[in-house]
């Protein structure tokens, strides 16, 4: 299995839709995939013709569906990486992809805890690798989503979590504006607080695992504000991306 | 995007795939202790600085280096020097077989 887990597959983009102005969803068609764990991602590397070759880490958005894997890109102004794949890559084009890597933040189906994922930005993609393994498994644990983004133009998966698909049900969406809100939106726009943890979030007592996935400054944010709500730390998972997501 | 000094730097979850280059399972979940100031948690939760022309994780409570990890053409050199011992889950094969 290791061999296999580590080796580098040629991945064809099958098909692309942009999720906002700088994202993008990339289908790829990847032979022999083993299939993943939500949560889990895989290590994308271009390589140029003089040889040159760079890397770079992406959460899987999707739920296993045979040899096809969906990556939420965020284009990084002045990434190496990222501009690439959100600008220039075309269906039927190739990279390659090794994984599926991680088994720290990821959701297990079987598991049957309250769950809470608090996404920034990008940072919803793995969630949302979870909300559709959820669905993919008829799954009746209750989730719970906070979604930060600057405002509501930045959205991931809008209409998809707007559709209130039934399969979803038990599945609770709460959307935290950082800079710019909708008419008539009750919370005005402001970074993360206790309140938007406490009112949205699952109290500590029903022992919810927790996933928060984001820049890390709202990550430890997010992670100090369940510690101060009385999550166990344990609870509590987190991923950071770096400047270097690019 | 303007990456504060805070955002310099990604966690643990970043090298599961280097590491499982090298390991026959998963090490991001693995619990690790920090030589330096005793601080006990998954791989995953380290300060990780990388990919080029390393990778550097620290410790997220004293920020003591724990480990490096440089992959070459040909060889991969691991540093494993701020970590006195790991705790490596070993699931059952079939689980192992599985994602």
């Amino acid at each position: 299995m290791s061999a296999q887990r580590t080796a580098w597959r040629d991945a064809r983009l099958v098909a692309a839709r942009a999720e906002t102005g700088a994202a993008r969803t990339l289908v790829f068609k990847i032979p022999g995939w083993p299939g993943h764990l939500a949560g889990q991602h895989v290590d994308v590397r271009l390589t140029a013709e003089d040889g040159y070759s760079t890397q770079r880490s992406y959460s899987i958005a999707s739920a296993t569906d045979g040899d096809l894997v969906e990556l939420t890109v965020q284009n990084v102004p002045d990434g190496e990486v990222s501009p690439y794949l959100v600008e220039v890559l075309e269906v039927g084009d190739e990279v390659e992809i090794r994984g599926p890597v991680g088994g720290w933040f990821v959701w297990r189906p079987s598991s049957e805890r309250p769950v809470l994922l608090v996404g920034g930005g990008s940072g919803i993609v793995p969630l949302m690798a979870m909300i559709r393994a959820r669905r993919q498994a008829a799954g009746r644990t209750p989730f719970r989503l906070v979604y930060s983004v600057r405002e509501p133009g930045q959205r991931f998966y809008a209409g998809e979590l707007r559709r209130h698909d039934p399969a979803d049900a038990g599945l609770d969406v709460a959307y935290l504006y950082t800079r710019a809100v909708p008419d008539g939106w009750p919370r005005p726009a402001g970074r993360l607080t206790v309140a938007d943890l406490n009112t949205h979030g699952w109290p500590a007592d029903f022992e919810p695992d927790c996933y928060v996935c984001g820049p890390t400054g709202f990550v430890e944010t997010a992670a100090d504000i369940l510690i101060a709500l009385g999550h166990d730390p344990r609870r509590i998972r987190t991923e950071r991306f770096g400047p270097t997501g690019g | 995007m303007t990456a504060s000094i805070e955002d310099a730097y990604q966690d643990g979850n970043a090298l599961a795939g280097p590491l499982r280059e090298i390991f026959a399972v998963d090490m991001t979940a693995a619990e690790g202790r920090c030589a330096s100031c005793g601080l006990t948690g998954p791989l995953a939760s380290l300060r990780v600085y990388g990919p080029e022309p390393g990778w550097v994780a620290r410790c997220p409570g004293c920020e003591e280096v724990l480990l490096r990890l440089v992959r070459g053409p040909q060889a991969a050199w691991l540093d494993l020097r701020g970590i006195v011992n790991l705790r490596i889950s070993l699931p059952a094969e079939a689980e192992a077989a599985g994602a």
